[in-house]
């Protein structure tokens, strides 16, 4: 672990990132434009949907647009020689995923920001909990979802392959988060797999901000994300091997 | 700094297998100070025994050591520097901010960036995007990236393909300026034209080192008088 390394890594991401104007623009604009549309599908509807889901897909996009942007800039590291050539200076793998999870963190803040902004003061979402716990939690979604797109990236060998990821890893999770149906009325099988997915608890902690302003189970479902963010790093310092055939 | 007389790499009996197919088989080799061109047609097992002295290859068994230390060590990642024969550098980021990024890594200083964009003589280039620059100006950004720091050890796979001849004789003249500084700079090639400039030959063929000397050994070994009828003849023989 190395502190000046870590931070090279994250300004470097940053710095491709800001190069990237139609990611960066994608990664800003994409969530609001969503957000609105949600919130206009029940424009018509008299139940208040759009307050009792709004919150759990503000959860949703950090998490998934992580997950594919991670499993392809890392994915491209490795193919392009770039990780081997690091992996044979003094960079630690911790350091390496580290470097991302903060790089991609701070797009999250930003992302989560706007879109919270936008929800809050524009679509009329009610949130009870303090409005900046939101875009902690959704940072934490995304650095979920960087560590997960780190960690599959290993078993692709091309960004086609990455890409398919996508429906396997984080589809289960989406249909079992509590969106479709409360988690309590799922089967108790599915209750119990989503009870060990940690996007269920992302969606949970947005959930709680909105409905109480009891902040003490938003803290223990965001510890629980970050405690699975933490494990699958390491799982995916395990995939990062210096030596390869 | 090793000094004349210091191995810097000890090889003995590797075999590297990769899939399902021996590439070297119970390879033997020292090396130390000078300029080392690694010499053989492509596919004989250059990039692989290069990266097994780098410590990124799997090796099957067999010892690989530099500077006494097996090779990848935590405590040779600052001395090694090493250039893959593709540019392994970030496309969609100009000159300088690639050579910022892998000094912020190696903990080298702005002044070793500079430097090193001299070297390769980029000077021009270097706020221009990677991913815009010719395939010869790419593979400079790469090899500048390895003379951030001066490696005692420098590993170089194809370093000259494409390159002006200029330049080419300018970074020959460096390999030998940092040789005489004390360091090995092992350089790998498939011109046989390039075999003259080197203090010393390995002339590769399938796997084997088929030869070992200095250029003017191994004509007279084989009573040519260039380096490709040398490679021939000792192949037909």
């Amino acid at each position: 672990m190395n502190a000046r390394i870590t931070l090279a890594v994250a300004l470097r991401v940053l710095t491709q990132l800001r190069r990237d104007h139609r990611t960066l623009a994608m990664l800003l604009v994409l969530p609001c434009v969503l957000m609105s549309l949600f919130w206009w599908m029940f424009q018509d509807s008299p139940a208040p949907i759009f307050d009792r889901l709004g919150p759990g897909l503000l959860a949703l996009f950090p998490f998934i647009i992580m997950f594919l942007v991670t499993s392809v800039t890392t994915l491209r590291e490795r193919a392009s020689g770039t990780l081997e050539r690091l992996l044979s200076m003094p960079m630690g793998k911790l350091d390496f995923l580290l470097g991302y999870a903060v790089a991609f963190g701070l797009v999250a803040a930003v992302q989560s920001g706007l879109a919270v902004a936008l929800s809050v003061g524009l679509l009329g979402l009610d949130v009870s909990g303090p409005g900046w716990l939101l875009v902690v939690v959704a940072m934490a979604d995304a650095v979920l979802g960087t560590a997960l797109g780190l960690f599959v990236s290993a078993f692709a060998q091309t960004e086609f392959q990455a890409v398919q990821f996508m429906p396997a890893v984080v589809i289960p999770q989406l249909l079992l988060c509590g969106l479709f149906v409360p988690r309590d009325r799922l089967p108790a099988l599915l209750e119990a797999i989503s009870d060990v997915l940690p996007l269920s608890y992302a969606v949970d902690a947005m959930t709680s901000l909105v409905v109480t302003t009891q902040t003490i189970e938003v803290w223990r479902d965001l510890g629980v994300v970050a405690g699975c963010s933490l494990v699958v790093l390491a799982l995916g310092a395990a995939t990062l091997r210096r030596r390869t055939p | 700094m090793p000094t004349m007389s210091d191995v810097v790499v000890e090889i003995s009996d590797l075999h590297v297998v990769r899939g399902g197919t021996p590439v070297l088989a119970g390879l033997d080799l020292t090396l130390d100070q000078g300029v080392v061109g690694l010499l053989g047609p492509s596919g004989c097992g250059k990039s692989t025994l290069l990266r097994s002295l780098v410590g990124v290859q799997e090796v099957r068994s067999g010892s690989v050591t530099v500077f006494g230390l097996p090779a990848g060590s935590p405590g040779l990642r600052t001395r090694v520097g090493y250039v893959t024969q593709s540019a392994s550098v970030y496309d969609d980021l100009s000159v300088a901010e690639n050579l910022r990024f892998f000094a912020d890594v190696l903990g080298a200083g702005p002044e070793a960036t500079a430097r090193a964009v001299d070297l390769v003589e980029l000077g021009d280039q270097r706020d221009q995007v990677v991913g815009r620059l010719s395939g010869g100006q790419r593979s400079r950004v790469s090899l500048a990236v390895a003379l951030l720091q001066a490696p005692d050890l420098l590993v170089l796979d194809e370093p000259t393909v494409g390159l002006d001849p200029v330049l080419r004789r300018d970074l020959w003249g460096l390999f030998h300026r940092l040789a005489d500084a004390g360091a090995c700079v092992l350089v790998s090639s498939h011109v046989m034209d390039e075999a003259e400039r080197c203090d010393r030959l390995l002339l590769m063929r399938a796997g084997q080192i088929i030869a070992d000397g200095t250029p003017a050994e191994i004509k007279a070994r084989t009573g040519t008088t260039d380096i490709e009828s040398a490679f021939l003849s000792l192949v037909q023989s």
